[in-house]
């Protein structure tokens, strides 16, 4: 069976779209060929900055025969429609069969769809993948009409086997099919032809190209990792850098150079920053001292004097680089020391979102908010107000100007200038946390209650000014400030209801916890909670505070995972089912209160001193929010229900025993919700 | 041609590299643009050119202004006022990459010993209401040129589709010629008979400019000149297409195009002033826009612009 190769080459690919392309290139012919009948044993992509590949093995060498049988008219049915369905099956008179039916003798056509050969399909399914193919981006060039993500130059595309190999007759907007490409830019010898995939990866490894990215980014980090190994110098991990810059190079050569003595004392983040977004270099960090002495830079080819020109262009570039941020630096090391008023100053002008005002007024509302917040989370309100003060101060300055990611960051150094004390400075940098799910969530009291104000604030603002999130848009980031929100009350054990969270008066608050508790249910599902349990407590009185309401909910969910959980359930579910009935029918609701003496059965006698028993401590357990205590009370329920339910009658002949038992029942489903709303959970 | 084997020795032998080269691939080499501009996209030899279905070959200088990168000359690689080397051709030929290539090597370049890239770098023009895709180059590290394929200018679709080149000379200049500030680059031949530096011929038109940029520039006149230019421009627009006293059809997409230059100009003076908020520029943006937008549409309507005669 025939091997498939396919190489599109093309000027270069941004390397942060190479990876989804080989995927997309494989997942596309593949269905495309499967679809058509054209099965493989093995199939794989590869990309370069110059070329996305894809090698298929043990391909069909032709699909196979399709046969359709199709039932016609009947035998002597009139002419013209013997005729119509002989066009539609495209067969003549003598090709019908008669067949004996019940309904009598019916012509029968055999359409049958010969296979095509594997070249043809191929041809097509290329041709469609090419003009579909899903690019972020994709452009025209010259004078043609087909859109690439760069100007695409030449296509290889040939079947091989033990014979020989061919080229799959094709062409694209007048790029035709052929059995060539060509290696590296620089350092290849021109276009050469291949003869199946072996021969393709070995001719481009000699004409240094490494097809595999996943190769491309080992050589580096290997390489990398001897370089500073070599002077007792470690590389700093950063595996999405490593990826970009295996798709930056087809030839990946690794040099290692200097960082100019004056600026080894910036900041290792600024240094690290730097580096990486302007230049695309790794940073190496000195264990012993903690700070960033080295850069390796990754070339895309050898030269003669082994790449020393190149590196000292590299250095050069870096040292204008880091003299910008050296100044920036200083600039704002200095505004710092003098208090930062400018800053501050500057954020009236800047404005937040047109209905929310400016960052200034937004600091203003932050502040107060902070300092409410202080006594619930433990932290002094006047350093809590400073902090939140503090913490966007940096948006002015030059450094976060120029790399906005480093803000925070630059807070927390500039604090220590501004004679800020340490807290004020693990606020400017944490107060943006928990950013994500597995974020590390802060934990400083003044950090704590800056996240928060800094975090209800955009909520309570988005909210009263009607700009949710909807779909899939959320582009002020709310679900996250929401998912921070409940992490910082949860990693913090913090017990204040949302309600008694000072929030603006203007915001819904009814529609803003419904959005707290859909962030809440994604949250612990994540953490295998089930959607149904989290409801039934979502019912009950308190969900407004999430603790409480976790609380409850892991019990809950810890309990149904139990026998004596699901039976106690079920158990509910027939004394709720009972009882609802049966109010319905007599138009009462059963909550007087059941009497001994009207008990007839040992059962039912169990599960009164069952109830008397367990009440008490039930609810003892629910005021003191120890959960995990109240469905110890509900599981010690479970076996008198049950044995409640097996001997006895509810609906008894006698009115006067029925009512009782009704109220029995009622007992249970007033013991059961106040855990939990049972109704709600499945099972 | 120059003698391409060896080194340039100052800013001019690069530009007049440059020209040689290009006007050797074929490129009409045209000279600047007798205006203010913030790039040498600006020149209508770019931006109207590259509408419309005529192909186009173009290649020049374009002295450029960034009131805001001002720095009284003191900055090694800041300048308010600078060149950009621009080249245009209609449609971008197949090997566009290889003679910009050819270009890198014939000013002094080595590609054995270099390590050139293109890296990722779309490009955007809310001004010019244009976009396109392309790099920016790297040699070493540095940027020396943006590589654009143009895919929409003023609202159009690009149909053929241009590539733009365009090489920032001071910088490019100052890593061939391996000089750190750009003040100290020598800008004719060191050797000459009075051989002048990039300071001695801009030092100090660049401390001036960057005083009246930043502190006094007359912003209201300024604010005035933005909204005239703005109305005649769209003035220029609104006459008929046949002049009453020729009887000719014309349309003066051009002198319109000039008042919409302007006014682009004018409202990168009055952001270096910093008197326009955060909310007024996106405003000042758009107008700027609006009259882009209308220059192309009077422009794809001229013989240059490919309508029919």
């Amino acid at each position: 069976m025939p091997d498939l190769l396919i190489e599109l080459f093309s000027e270069e690919i941004p390397a942060r779209m190479q990876k989804r392309a080989a995927d997309d290139l494989k997942k596309r012919v593949t269905d495309g060929l499967v679809e058509a009948g054209l099965t493989y044993a093995h199939a794989s992509a590869f990309s370069t900055p110059r070329r996305l590949t894809l090698a298929l093995e043990g391909m069909l060498a032709e699909s196979p025969t399709v046969r359709e049988e199709r039932k016609g008219p009947k035998v002597g049915a009139p002419e013209k429609a013997i005729e119509g369905f002989l066009r539609g099956a495209g067969l003549t008179m003598d090709q019908l069969e008669e067949r004996e039916t019940p309904k009598g003798s019916v012509y029968f056509a055999t359409i049958e769809k010969p296979g095509r050969p594997a070249a043809a399909i191929v041809a097509e399914v290329l041709e469609d993948t090419i003009r579909n193919f899903p690019w972020p981006k994709a452009m025209r060039w010259g004078t043609g009409s087909l859109r690439w993500v760069r100007p695409l130059h030449s296509i290889l595309c040939i079947t091989s086997d033990e014979t020989g190999h061919a080229v799959v007759p094709m062409s694209v907007d007048g790029i035709e099919a052929g059995d060539t490409t060509e290696g590296h830019r620089f350092m290849g010898s021109g276009r050469f032809a291949v003869t199946g995939f072996e021969d393709y990866a070995a001719k481009l490894k000699r004409d240094y190209v490494v097809l595999s990215a996943e190769e491309r980014a080992e050589m580096i980090a290997a390489d990398a990792q001897n370089l500073a190994f070599a002077q007792g110098l470690e590389v700093v991990e950063d595996k999405g850098l490593l990826a970009e810059v295996a798709g930056l190079v087809e030839w990946p050569v690794t040099l290692m150079g200097d960082i100019a003595d004056d600026f080894l004392n910036l900041p290792a983040e600024v240094l690290q920053t730097s580096m990486k977004e302007h230049q695309k270099f790794f940073s190496i960090r000195n264990p012993k001292t903690g700070r960033i002495e080295k850069f390796i830079t990754v070339a895309n080819r050898e030269t003669k004097d082994n790449g020393a020109t190149i590196l000292a262009g590299n250095q050069k570039v870096l040292f204008a680089r880091l003299s910008d941020a050296k100044f920036f630096w200083e600039n704002d090391v200095r505004t710092a020391k003098a208090g930062a008023a400018e800053w501050l100053e500057k954020l009236t002008n800047v404005t937040f979102h047109n209905k929310l005002g400016s960052q200034a007024e937004r600091i203003d509302r932050v502040a107060a908010l902070a300092r409410e917040i202080a006594p619930i989370v433990g932290a002094d309100a006047d350093l809590a107000e400073k902090a939140a003060r503090w913490a966007k101060a940096d948006l002015s300055s030059e450094m976060v100007y120029e790399f906005p990611e480093l803000q925070g960051l630059m807070g927390r150094y500039y604090a220590e200038f501004a004679g800020h004390p340490a807290e004020v400075a693990a606020a400017a940098t944490e107060h943006y946390s928990p950013l994500g799910p597995s974020d590390d969530v802060p934990t400083a009291p003044v950090s704590v209650a800056v996240a928060l104000a800094d975090k209800l604030d955009v909520l309570t603002g988005f909210w009263a000014i009607d700009e949710k999130p909807t779909g899939s848009k959320d582009p002020f980031a709310l679900r996250r400030a929401a998912l921070g929100v409940i992490r910082l009350i949860l990693t913090n054990s913090l017990t204040a209801p949302l309600k008694s969270l000072p929030v603006r008066d203007d915001a819904d608050m009814g529609d803003l916890l419904g959005f707290f508790h859909d962030r809440l249910k994604v949250f612990l599902r994540d953490q295998g909670i089930r959607h149904d349990v989290i409801d039934a407590c979502i019912a009950m009185d308190g969900n407004d505070d999430i603790a409480l309401l976790v609380n409850r909910a892991s019990a809950l969910e810890n309990f149904m995972k139990t026998d004596d959980g699901t039976n106690l359930l079920q158990g509910f579910k027939r004394a709720n089912n009972i009882l609802t009935q049966a109010e319905e029918k007599d138009g009462v609701e059963y909550s007087y209160g059941a009497d001994m003496k009207f008990v007839e059965d040992d059962a039912e006698k169990a599960l009164f001193e069952a109830l008397d028993k367990f009440e008490a401590p039930i609810a003892e357990a629910i005021r003191g929010e120890d959960f995990a205590a109240a469905m110890v009370g509900l599981a010690g329920l479970r076996a008198p229900i049950d044995a409640f339910f097996e001997a006895v009658q509810v609906n008894s002949d006698n009115d006067v025993v029925r009512r009782n038992r009704l109220n029995l029942l009622s007992r249970i489903r007033k013991l059961c919700a106040s855990v939990a709303d049972l109704t709600k959970v499945e099972g | 041609m120059a003698n391409t084997d060896s080194k340039p020795r100052s800013f001019q032998e690069i530009i007049l590299r440059l020209q040689a080269y290009w006007a050797e691939k074929g490129c009409a080499v045209m000279q600047p643009y007798d205006m203010e501009v913030g790039a040498g996209t600006f020149h209508p030899a770019t931006t109207l050119r590259s509408l419309g279905s005529k192909p186009w070959a173009a290649a020049y200088v374009q002295p450029s202004r960034r009131p805001t990168d001002g720095r009284y000359g003191e900055n090694p690689n800041r300048l308010q006022h600078y060149y950009q080397y621009q080249v245009l051709i209609k449609p971008s030929p197949p090997n566009l990459q290889e003679l910009y290539l050819g270009s890198l090597k014939a000013i002094g370049i080595d590609m054995e010993m270099h390590d050139i890239r293109f890296v990722e770098d779309d490009w955007e023009s809310p001004t010019l209401g244009a976009w396109g895709l392309g790099w920016e180059v790297w040699c070493d590290g540095m940027e020396v040129s943006q590589f654009t394929y143009f895919q929409q200018v003023g609202g159009h679709d690009c149909h053929p589709v241009s590539g733009e080149l365009t090489y920032g000379l001071e910088r490019l200049a100052m890593y061939i010629l391996g000089v750190d500030h750009v003040m100290d680059m020598p800008y004719n031949d060191p050797d000459a008979l009075i051989p002048l530096s990039y300071g001695d011929v801009f030092k100090q038109t660049e401390e001036e400019y960057a005083r009246w940029n930043f502190d006094v520039a007359n912003t209201e006149v300024l604010l005035r000149h933005f909204e005239e230019a703005e109305a005649e421009c769209e003035n220029i627009l609104a006459q008929e297409h046949v002049d009453p006293k020729t009887g000719k059809t014309i349309i003066m997409a051009h002198p319109a195009y000039d008042q919409c230059i302007k006014a682009s100009h004018i409202f990168n003076l009055l952001d270096a002033r910093g008197v326009i908020s955060v909310t007024e520029r996106q405003a000042y943006i758009g107008r700027v826009r609006a009259l882009s937008k209308q220059c192309a549409d009077a422009f794809v309507q001229t013989a240059a612009g490919g309508a029919a005669a």
